[in-house]
């Protein structure tokens, strides 16, 4: 199947900013219509991917194993960890929201991490294989993106309800943060990744057929 | 010669379309790479401005009444949005309430008033001042804005507790669960049409 033109080769620019198609023949470095940079290519798309994608995955081991909450009940104290959440949900025959819990804060992250690992490292090999699915998988990634702060929020929500003093409170702890942080760096990571890179070497051996 | 803008540029893979009118529901796909490439736009001006000032309305209920109470042996408290980012940003974890704070306050809140301000003169055929800044803000802002999710969190949070004590629903929280589908349907990609319209 023969596919329309290239913009590279019409020596068109997609703007980021505001979605237009710019004409770089006239040597332009930025959108005349929203006056945004302009770039063939985001800038260092794989090195940015890999180094966010690396300081998310070792924040990952923190998150996990840190205390995100600290519950007091009626004098008793107790610290419970993100997985923990999960098995108590679970334990108490909630199986629904121990999925919902166990899909956001362990399924997400390791969707995104094998995801983004794969796109990354075929786009820097510059593989032609299955150009289309990884286009789709990119753009599930970017769907799915947000999803995991869920656990922060439960956690912020939980907590700042809780607070009947003598009876019972409910703080959160340092594991939330890094849990936070794995969310914003995985976002981070595929907003620098540039799906474009993913066709570039089937540009290059030539028109596809 | 096509105008730049009849021209549509694939941000998936670069493949390069001309722009074909659609009907309702409709979309343009990407034939090499199947990505969406546009979508029809249902919104007129004068209907998404309204809609944004409804999201004004909204946002005020949903940041100054409590998203739920809870009640225990006649002890209750409420939390608003507020107090869940101010209880994280206690101790060594106050990145993580700018986090939020951003994803669920200021970010929608700045959707609201950019896309007013950039509508409202709009209705009258001229760009804002600032507009082409605001528009940025705007495609900017769109992956922070998180209210989608906190809705989700609350109905977790309700369920979390209502084993252990009384949850009562707030007024925050229907106005959160209005909002987070009212920004999603104004605040979306197709906001680009402006460009061409003023």
């Amino acid at each position: 199947m023969n596919y329309p033109a290239n913009a590279d080769e019409l020596g068109l620019c997609l703007c980021h900013g505001c979605g237009q198609a710019c004409d770089l023949s006239s040597g332009a470095h930025a959108c005349n219509r929203c006056g945004a940079a302009i770039h063939r290519r985001k800038a260092n798309a794989i090195a940015r991917g890999w180094a966010f994608l690396l300081a998310a995955l070792v924040f990952y081991i923190p998150a996990n194993l840190l205390p995100v909450m600290h519950t007091e009940m009626l004098g008793s104290g107790s610290e419970s960890t993100i997985g923990g959440g999960v098995l108590e949900f679970w334990e108490a025959g909630a199986w629904d929201i121990a999925l919902i819990i166990f899909i956001a804060s362990v399924g997400v992250p390791a969707i995104k991490f094998f995801s983004l690992g794969l796109l990354l490292f075929t786009a820097q090999h510059r593989s032609t294989w299955a150009c289309r699915q990884r286009s789709q998988l990119y753009r599930f990634v970017e769907l799915i993106g947000y999803w995991s702060m869920l656990d922060v929020m439960v956690v912020a929500l939980v907590a700042a309800l809780v607070q009947l003093r003598g009876l019972g409170t409910i703080e959160p702890r340092v594991g939330i943060l890094f849990f936070g942080m794995v969310v914003v760096l995985t976002m981070l990571s595929a907003m620098s990744f540039d799906p474009r890179l993913i066709w570039d070497s089937h540009a290059n051996e030539g028109r596809p057929h | 010669m096509t105008q730049p803008q009849d021209l549509i540029i694939c941000e998936y893979c670069n493949t390069v379309y001309q722009r074909a009118p659609l009907l309702k529901h409709q979309r343009a796909l990407c034939l090499r790479c199947g990505g969406v490439l546009y979508r029809h736009t249902s919104l007129t001006i004068e209907q998404r401005l309204a809609l944004s000032v409804t999201g004004g309305i909204l946002l005020v209920f949903a940041n100054a009444y409590p998203v739920m109470t809870i009640g225990m042996q006649g002890l209750t408290h409420s939390a608003t949005l507020w107090d869940a980012v101010q209880i994280l940003s206690q101790g060594s974890i106050t990145f993580i309430a700018l986090v939020m704070a951003l994803s669920i306050i200021f970010a929608p809140l700045l959707q609201i008033v950019l896309l007013c301000w950039v509508l409202s003169f709009a209705l009258a055929g001229q760009r804002a001042p600032g507009f082409a800044l605001c528009m940025r803000g705007l495609e900017s802002l769109r992956p922070w804005s998180m209210l989608e999710v906190c809705l989700l969190g609350a109905m977790v949070a309700v369920i979390k507790l209502a084993g252990l004590l009384d949850v009562i629903p707030g007024i925050g929280l229907l106005a959160l669960a209005a909002l987070s589908m009212l920004i999603i349907h104004i605040a979306g990609k197709d906001i680009r049409d402006l460009w061409v319209q003023v």
